[in-house]
């Protein structure tokens, strides 16, 4: 069984504006997806039906086999143990006023989940590599790419199945970009990412499965080394010809 | 002779050394690409070399453009130079323009400031020619309806070929282009490369390309020079550096680039 399955949804913010339509994927336990797009793709609203921040006007998600029901609280409460999620900015997505201690320990407060919290919080900071005098300090206090890392705590924190990542580090530096992705690469090991990104290197390394959306419907998707070894579409043959190479 | 030559430049601001005793130069034509990450100086340095730094960062040392010097030059002895000697496009196109004023009298602002410049003439409808002359090269669709747009109006690749044209409206020597194409794209970033490429050779302009990405300064840059922490650390041939970088900062990066291309080829 998929631990998430998209069956034929199509949404749109207006009457008028569809911005998916008939999207299907599945993510399979522990096979890292990749959900390749460009703006206005509709990447993002496909995360935002996920996350139960939105329903589809037609079409079904499932999680573990359960329909996904945004309304009911009791369904939601052990989805959101099961799903969180690592935006894009590093510097928006960290409240400036709370320690790092309080913004890891948020889940733990939301899901009600028995404490002590501190040693849970403190084994989260180490699973992502940061320091352990962390804890008590303020967001401010760190560069991009360690408060990336503790977005990536925090979402690790009460050890979900499956991790929705959003561009989560585009607006990395290359140098820390890397790093990152190694990361999350090790964190898989013991959950599923789903990786929205315009950044087929990036996908490339991280992504066993890859699936390609243009204009909200998907043209392509397969396993992410067959698919860039063969495109099919001629928009991910254009996507791929696009990417700048380094020199031979 | 070059046509920017930045010599010894040191940038500070509140005790702080932003950019420490940098010197590179650039000849007419000739195409640099400098890199660095964020907070590596590389948008300073390129606000020094056209005399528009913050006024709370100190310049020293020396930055002749076209010949003059611009640390320490009244505003007014460089108003004439910027447009004539150098022009920039910026990362962001929505930010760059002007959102209550159309596509074509943005266009025409710098056309009718090069005419005045050049002691010139030029009637409406003469502009009015120019600006739609300049957005075809640019190979922007649809012209009727873009000069009569508002930069909301069009896409942010749109936007950024406006950007290019309103540069090339000024003819100047040096193109200096600040991460153009970080806010776009991949496709349109390809798209926008290679129009930068074209119009840089058509026009025998020099170009300073600011990027943090690699292989998009190997698409357009000959030389590269890589800036850390405000100081630079590695100056060479694009190809040289890239194949044999020497500098461990910079052998880092090629690293990590060449990692995400790697992942790419379904070979491996």
């Amino acid at each position: 069984m998929s631990l998430v399955s998209v069956e034929s949804i199509s949404f749109g913010y207006s009457r008028d504006e569809q911005v998916l339509r008939d999207v299907s994927f599945q993510v399979r336990r522990g096979v890292n997806v990749g959900l390749v797009g460009e703006s206005g793709s509709g990447k993002s609203t496909i995360l935002k039906l996920l996350l139960g921040l939105a329903r589809p006007n037609s079409g079904t998600i499932r999680f573990e086999g359960e329909v996904l029901k945004p309304g009911d609280r009791a369904f939601m409460r052990g989805y959101r143990r099961a799903v969180q999620a690592v935006f894009q900015d590093p510097y928006s997505s960290l409240d400036p006023r709370q320690r790092v201690d309080a913004i890891v320990a948020e889940p733990l407060r939301a899901l009600k989940i028995a404490g002590p919290h501190r040693p849970i919080i403190e084994a989260a900071l180490r699973d992502v590599g940061l320091p352990s005098d962390a804890i008590s300090r303020y967001p401010h206090e760190f560069s991009g790419g360690q408060r990336q890392r503790i977005a990536i705590a925090r979402a690790i924190v009460a050890r979900p199945q499956l991790i929705l990542a959003d561009e989560a580090v585009s607006a990395l530096d290359l140098s820390t970009r890397i790093r990152i992705v190694e990361l999350l690469g090790t964190l898989s090991k013991a959950m599923t990412i789903l990786f929205v990104s315009h950044d087929l290197g990036v996908v490339a390394s991280l992504c066993e499965e890859i699936v390609i959306l243009e204009k909200g419907r998907i043209v392509e998707s397969g396993r992410t080394s067959a698919v860039l070894a063969q495109p099919k579409h001629p928009y991910t043959q254009k996507l791929l010809a696009s990417v700048p190479r380094m020199p031979a | 002779m070059s046509l920017l030559a930045i010599e010894g430049l040191t940038l500070t601001t509140g005790g702080r050394e932003l950019v420490s005793n940098l010197s590179l130069s650039i000849a007419p034509g000739a195409r640099l690409g400098l890199i660095g990450e964020s907070g590596s100086g590389k948008s300073l340095t390129a606000l020094a070399a056209i005399g528009l730094l913050p006024p709370d960062i100190h310049a020293e040392g020396s930055v002749l453009l076209d010949g003059r010097q611009v640390i320490g030059a009244r505003e007014n002895d460089l108003i004439p130079i910027r447009g004539a000697a150098a022009a920039t496009v910026f990362q962001e196109p929505l930010t760059a323009l002007d959102p209550l004023m159309k596509i074509g009298r943005q266009v025409a602002e710098p056309l009718i400031r090069r005419y005045r410049r050049e002691g010139r003439d030029i009637d409406r409808r003469g502009i009015a020619r120019e600006v739609r002359d300049l957005l075809e090269r640019v190979s922007l669709p649809d012209i009727e309806r873009i000069v009569n747009a508002y930069p909301y109006e069009i896409s942010g690749g749109q936007r950024q070929r406006v950007a290019i044209a309103m540069a090339l409206a000024c003819r100047p020597k040096l193109l200096i282009a600040d991460e153009p194409t970080t806010a776009l794209d991949v496709t349109t970033q390809a798209e926008i490369l290679e129009l930068l490429s074209k119009l840089v050779d058509e026009n025998g302009m020099a170009l300073l390309f600011i990027s943090h990405d690699l292989p998009v300064v190997a698409r357009v840059a000959e030389e590269v020079a890589v800036l850390r922490q405000g100081e630079l650390v590695e100056q060479g041939p694009v190809k040289s550096v890239f194949r044999a970088p020497a500098h461990d900062y910079t052998r880092m990066l090629v690293a990590a680039a060449a990692a995400f291309d790697r992942a790419l080829e379904p070979a491996q």
